[in-house]
């Protein structure tokens, strides 16, 4: 005789320890076998887009900060090359080697929090997170030491960049860039091969390539499931043709292979940074001459960087007035959850946290 | 002759009247005891946060008092200071009795763990058996936790923590076979005086299975899904404030340190050791044992429950019955102890070995 | 580099293939008819050599006399991108047909969409607001909102 059961809604509510912001997820529930997700999102928006309609575009900045507030500054870069492509406006060389120097070191801190928090939703109690965090914190140092903001850092301009940088910050990078090796190899050391790591994240949550592609997933997510898209490759912004590294991806689409190229990632970033150092001109100005209060000619255009979650895009339309008419916010990770429910189907509750953990979502992005 | 057999000759000596021969000894035993416990589970609570920190790169509690050694005070009176919340459709009777039923029988296993040569309260004959049983009870009163809290969260807490509780005394019990077989007896103090080679040598495979299966029954890393902060968001005490959350939160540093007499009782020798007096040398190897489950719980992130009743079913049970096969063929032999040593390290190699070949639960090839 | 594809040339294809869905072409867009788009999203998907299987953005934008949806498409094969654009002029209850049959990316993003300016997509499974809450009077963005 069957045992009658019936399956239930669970509120993984918008306050959890484990959702990475505000985000509420209903989920149905047949004992401990997910069928059933929806997520509700909004809980974070405040508007952003009708808020930039009424401002200048240099007073948009600072709200480009706050929509991936863990990368601002690939966030400040999409947008300042957006108005820069409809403005027209050059870039000074030096300037250029400076906003790349700033993504790359955004992107080592980005993505070791991401890693550090998919394995404290593992269950390995903060461990990692703060053994990450001890390179996290010098490199918010690096950025103190440069903006004096450790956060939100406003730094980029439409033009190029605020300020140039002190005399002792390009010798604290390179002592920064000469311990990065022997840590990353220290948390391989500690994580890569770990059984219970393997047990629980190889094999789960897979996103296949077709349905990546068709879902318009960007970032590591998709270079996870074997799309080989990376922007600063196939559609090089800035000068990151000058640079020599590769593009990691992973076989399966699955939760390790999300963890996995972030952590290569981190390591092409270093070689970036080795490079940029080395080639950056000594001296030169570091922001175009851009009036206050800029007027660009009519027109649109679409600015887009390879952001550490994904192609973070600013799609801005001007009228030749001192505030833009339009501008929309492409959210990476909103799009990257599209799959959550085929991804997490038939696995239990406890794989669900780390599948989302392993997308690496930001709520300041999804809900603007 | 316990110590406090002796005490009772000497009252009856004296001449005291019946009552009292019987009734001092017993109270003077009782609160000594729980004076003990309380003091070795605050230092517990210091050494813990202290230790977890130094696993994490920090230093761990030091404001309050030299070296944070007030810190357990400290969240004592918080606790104790906090409003006493129940949930309004909360079965109020169940919900007043569990953390009681939790927190009674941990105080009861102490009863025949004997901390120094002689100093137990009652020498049961029957030592190991009564404190398998009466911390099966503990399961009941988690259980009456999770479902009077009228909380879908604590529900799935208490379902998986009965499975896990349940399953796990199994194999905890059958290693202790092994011991009672070598020794010859089940009283915890004729264990202790048997070992002149200490059990964790003698038969490493039985050590292993009751670490592991310890670990379960205390809800710690890596099994401490039932209180799985990234899931459910404090498992089965969710509902639970002030006085009662105390309970618990003793009533688990309390297990802690009844386990690790228990281990330190059975196969490290109790209190024997040269030089010192014997109740140091208890102490010490009880402190060793807790470093070693907080360094577990440091380092390792935590089994899914599927994965961890086939650990407990297909890895730990087997094992137990060979290891108890083993023992009994050896003791039957009657082999030397050395050459048992010797032997029981090699099977013990060997069957850990060919058994992970045949149950793999990392490294790529999920089955299990 | 995503070049962006020739607008001129495909805008001819696409005018040979569907007639009448062409408006008109510019330099970087190609503007096309409302009621032709899921047939101009299917052959610009389905076509050897244009192999648009990518979808990037899907917005608004709200001109008074008339909303523009922008869609930006991407072929990952031949490394090219293109921006389509359509026009809704009915302001009192705009519906445009929905592409989440094609790209699945524009789920969210049409959503997003019907809760700002209040496009309703012709075709999407789950036409409901996204951001802000159900009982939410008004479609924000809309220039005449505020």
């Amino acid at each position: 005789m069957a045992i009658r059961t019936e399956p239930f809604y669970l509120n993984i509510g918008p306050q959890h320890p484990s959702t990475h912001g505000v985000f509420r997820l209903r989920v149905m529930l047949d004992g401990e076998v997910v069928v059933g997700l929806e997520p509700i999102i909004g809980y974070l928006h405040r508007g952003i887009e009708k808020l930039a309609e009424t401002r200048t575009y240099t007073q948009n900045i600072p709200f480009t900060d706050r929509l991936d507030y863990l990368s601002s500054m690939t966030n400040n870069l999409a947008y300042c090359m957006a108005v820069e492509k409809v403005g027209a406006i050059k870039v000074p060389e030096r300037a250029e080697y400076l906003r790349i120097i700033f993504s790359e070191i955004m992107r080592i801190s980005s993505h070791m929090m991401a890693v550090g928090f998919f394995l404290n939703d593992l269950g390995a109690m903060m461990t990692p997170v703060l053994y990450m965090w001890r390179e996290r914190e010098k490199i918010m140092d690096l950025f103190e030491m440069v903006c004096g903001q450790r956060l939100l850092y406003n730094y980029m301009r439409i033009g190029g960049v605020s300020q140039d940088l002190p005399e002792a910050f390009l010798p604290a990078v390179k002592k920064f860039l000469a311990d990065m090796p022997r840590y990353i190899d220290e948390y391989d050391q500690l994580l890569a091969q770990n059984e219970i790591l393997l047990a629980r994240s190889k094999g789960v949550g897979i996103l296949p390539r077709d349905m990546a592609i068709a879902i318009g997933a960007s970032g590591p997510v998709l270079r996870a499931s074997g799309v080989k898209w990376d922007i600063r490759k196939m559609d090089p912004y800035s000068i990151y043709d000058r640079f020599d590294f590769e593009v990691p991806t992973g076989d399966c689409g699955d939760c390790y292979d999300r963890y996995w190229v972030r952590m290569l990632e981190i390591r092409q970033s270093v070689r970036i940074l080795e490079q940029a150092i080395a080639q950056i001109p000594q001296k030169g100005p570091v922001c175009a001459d851009v009036p206050q209060f800029f007027r660009p000619p009519r027109g649109e255009a679409y600015g887009y960087v390879e952001a550490p979650k994904g192609n973070i895009g600013f799609y801005v339309v001007s009228d030749g007035s001192i505030a833009p008419y339009r501008v929309h916010i492409y959210p990476p990770t909103l799009i990257n959850i599209t799959a959550l429910q085929d991804m997490v189907m038939g696995w239990k509750v406890a794989d669900l946290i780390i599948i989302f953990g392993s997308i690496d979502v930001v709520l300041g992005e999804i809900d603007r | 002759m316990t110590l406090l057999d002796q005490f009772q000759l000497l009252l009856k000596d004296a001449n005291w009247p019946d009552w009292a021969v019987y009734l001092t000894p017993a109270v003077a035993g009782i609160l000594l005891i729980i004076v003990f416990i309380l003091t070795i589970v605050i230092v517990f609570i210091w050494w813990e946060r202290r230790l977890l920190g130094r696993f994490q790169i920090r230093t761990g509690p030091n404001r309050c008092g030299p070296e944070g050694i007030f810190q357990p005070i400290a969240t004592a009176i918080k606790i104790l200071l906090k409003e006493d919340i129940v949930p309004e459709k909360a079965d109020k009777l169940i919900h007043f009795m569990a953390p009681v039923i939790v927190f009674v029988p941990i105080l009861l296993i102490f009863a025949v763990i004997p901390i120094s040569a002689g100093a137990i309260l009652v020498d049961l004959n029957v030592g190991i058996i009564y404190v398998i049983a009466i911390s099966s009870i503990s399961v009941i009163g988690i259980f009456m936790a999770a479902w009077a809290s009228n909380n879908k969260y604590s529900l799935i807490a208490g379902m998986r923590a009965i499975a896990q509780m349940v399953s796990y005394e199994l194999p905890l019990v059958l290693s202790l076979v092994g011991v009672a077989l070598v020794a010859g007896s089940f009283s915890m103090i004729k264990i202790v005086e048997a070992q002149a080679i200490p059990y964790i040598l003698l038969q490493p495979l039985g050590f292993m299975i009751f670490f592991l299966g310890c670990l379960a029954e205390m809800n710690r890393c890596p099994f401490d899904l039932l209180e799985a902060d990234s899931e459910i968001v404090a498992g089965y005490h969710i509902e639970y404030s002030g006085m009662k959350f105390a309970m618990f939160y003793l009533g688990e540093y309390g297990i802690a340190l009844a386990y690790a007499g228990v281990i330190a009782t059975l196969f490290l020798g109790g209190w024997q050791g040269p030089l010192l007096p014997p109740i140091v040398w208890f102490l010490i190897k009880v402190f060793m044992i807790f470093s070693v489950i907080i360094w577990m719980r440091a380092t390792l992130p935590r089994l899914r429950v599927d994965q961890l009743m086939s650990f407990a079913w297909k890895f730990l049970l087997p094992m137990a019955v060979i290891n108890m096969l083993i023992i009994a063929i050896e003791v039957l032999v009657g082999t030397v102890q050395w050459l048992m040593v010797i032997l029981n390290f090699g099977f013990a190699a060997l069957l850990v070995l060919l058994w992970s070949r045949l149950f793999t639960l990392g490294g790529g090839r999920v089955e299990v | 580099m995503t070049v962006a594809i020739n607008c001129e040339e495909t805008g001819k294809k696409l005018q040979d293939a569907i007639a009448g869905s062409v408006i008109s072409t510019g330099k970087t867009d190609i503007l096309v008819d409302a009621n032709k788009l899921q047939q101009v999203a299917g052959f610009l998907k389905n076509t050897a050599g244009l192999d648009f299987d990518y979808l990037t953005f899907v917005t608004a934008v709200d001109y008074l006399e008339y909303m523009e949806i922008v869609y930006r498409l991407v072929s990952l094969k031949n490394n090219r991108s293109l921006i389509l654009k359509t026009r809704c002029y009915n302001r009192e209850d705009p519906v445009i047909p929905s592409v989440v049959s094609l790209w699945r990316a524009a789920y969210y993003q049409e959503r997003e969409i019907f809760d700002l300016f209040g496009i309703k997509f012709d075709g999407h499974p789950d036409m409901r607001r996204l951001l802000l809450w159900e009982g939410f009077v008004g479609h924000p963005l809309r220039r005449d909102y505020l």
